[in-house]
């Protein structure tokens, strides 16, 4: 055993008890996780559950990489964060329950969006990353910094109802990006805000990350490294692909191109935003708007789904998907506002109109949550 | 030229554009991954917006574009994934 490694106390004894009685795990493990530091990029539906079980299981540093306050409409997957936490800072929100769960551990709070600018510093005085944010630009970015590092990035994500998780170790075998070298263009993937997720989901995959961070640390079994695995919740079905290590890839391969973290908004291209100046409308000049022009078409391309959890009054339904089939339904000279649920999909749904010709068009800033907030508030936000 | 049979597997959002979790797709044998991809994004309405080169198993196996495809093989595609 080696002598560096930090004691038990009686307390932690008693405490992990389970793991102790454990071969794999006994007195010597739980030293090495009470040494192990880990950083947790998000600290949502992911970073909720890996951050409650690797607390709970005695890993002696955690550190936590968020920028958000807790919304109400989190808590139906992000564990860690309490209705009596709504509308406060998530780190503050983690390190409470953190802290109660077990106050051996040192909670490590880093309140800010990892950037190209920070993410080495930060990640650096880490063993481990795991890896729950929420968009393309922070998975290439966490990626890149652990490949530059030398860390291995427990890797887990969700969509709907199905998960994907996989440890990227470049020293032992493929990173993110010998699966994805190019991201995917912005719409293809919705987010979870705009697409949804079962709230379970996140607590599957979670903690799949959380297992395979401490088997790490353990350096027992076999980890996810050179497997994607792939979860279906409907199906209740565990896949796995077996992954080769790309001689190509950019970050890891033989002859690297990117030897220093870039600009990770731009190489998604999330920054090419349409100019919304003068296009959008906002909720309350809409209100006004409708009174003086009844004639005025309120295009809602939503799904009807969302259709039937709230609407405005007096719009028309026709979903994104469906309009560039369904512009003869709409009159050319009439004036058009289209929105949807924050404001994204309808300027989407702007650029198509005013490509076919329509001249007269805005779309509604901030979709009908707006709406909801600042005109009518008998319209449930969702 | 001979033609084979390969079972297309969509995971994730690529099942959603292509309405279907599987479907069997002939091409023309010898092929490559990136044949199937082509003929997909071809014959499948909505699967025109797969990427030209996404990612893609053999057999469940990650296999890069220029990999060789034979009859009876099931291919699958696999969008990324960010939500967390």
């Amino acid at each position: 055993m080696h002598e560096d490694l930090p004691q038990l106390s009686h307390e932690e004894i008693l405490r992990y008890s389970r793991h102790l009685i454990l071969p794999d795990v006994g007195v010597a493990g739980q030293r090495k996780l009470k040494a192990a530091r880990v950083l947790l990029v998000g600290a949502g539906g992911l970073g909720s559950p890996a951050a409650l079980y690797l607390a709970a299981a005695g890993v002696g540093t955690l550190g936590l990489v968020d920028f958000d306050v807790v919304d109400r409409t989190n808590l139906q997957r992000q564990v860690l964060h309490g209705t009596s936490k709504v509308g406060t800072p998530k780190l503050a929100s983690a390190r409470e329950r953190i802290l109660d769960l077990n106050p051996n551990v040192r909670v490590e709070t880093f309140e800010t969006r990892l950037t190209s600018a920070n993410a080495l510093d930060i990640l650096r005085d880490f063993d481990i990353v795991a890896d729950g944010s929420d968009n393309f630009p922070t998975r290439y970015l966490v990626n890149d910094a652990c490949v530059l590092l030398g860390k291995p990035n427990v890797y887990g994500s969700i969509f709907r109802f199905e998960g994907q998780a996989s440890v990227f170790f470049a020293k032992q075998g493929p990173c993110y990006r010998c699966l994805y070298a190019e991201p995917p263009p912005p719409d293809l993937v919705p987010s979870c805000a705009e697409g949804g997720v079962l709230g379970v989901l996140p607590g599957i995959i979670g903690s799949i990350q959380a297992m395979e961070t401490i088997k790490l640390i353990l350096g027992v079994g076999e980890p996810l490294i050179g497997r994607l695995l792939l979860f279906d919740a409907l199906k209740l079905q565990f896949r796995e692909l077996k992954l080769a290590k790309d001689p190509d890839c950019p970050v890891c391969g033989a002859h690297p191109t990117v030897t220093s973290l870039i600009d990770y908004e731009a190489f998604c291209g999330v920054l090419a935003a349409p100019a919304s100046d003068g296009v959008e409308i906002a909720a309350a000049d809409l209100g006004e708007l409708r009174k003086g022009n009844p004639r005025l078409i309120v295009l809602d391309v939503r799904e009807p789904h969302e259709w039937a959890i709230a609407h405005i009054d007096g719009a028309r339904l026709i979903p994104l998907s469906e309009l560039p089939e369904r512009l003869g339904e709409l009159d050319g000279h009439a004036e058009i506002v289209t929105h949807c649920h924050h404001g994204v999909r309808s300027m989407k749904a702007l650029e198509i109109l005013q490509a076919a010709g329509f001249a007269n068009v805005r779309s509604l800033k901030g979709g009908i949550d707006a709406w909801s907030v600042q005109v009518d508030p008998s319209v449930p936000r969702y | 030229m001979a033609t084979g049979t390969v079972q297309v597997r969509f995971f994730a959002r690529y099942a959603e554009l292509a309405g279907c979790e599987t479907t069997a797709v002939s091409v023309a044998v010898p092929a490559t991954v990136a044949d199937v991809v082509r003929q997909v994004r071809e014959a499948i309405p909505g699967a025109a917006l797969l990427p030209e080169r996404p990612l893609a198993a053999v057999n469940m196996r990650h296999v890069r574009l220029d990999a060789p495809v034979n009859d009876g093989d099931e291919v699958a595609f696999l969008p990324p994934v960010a939500g967390g």
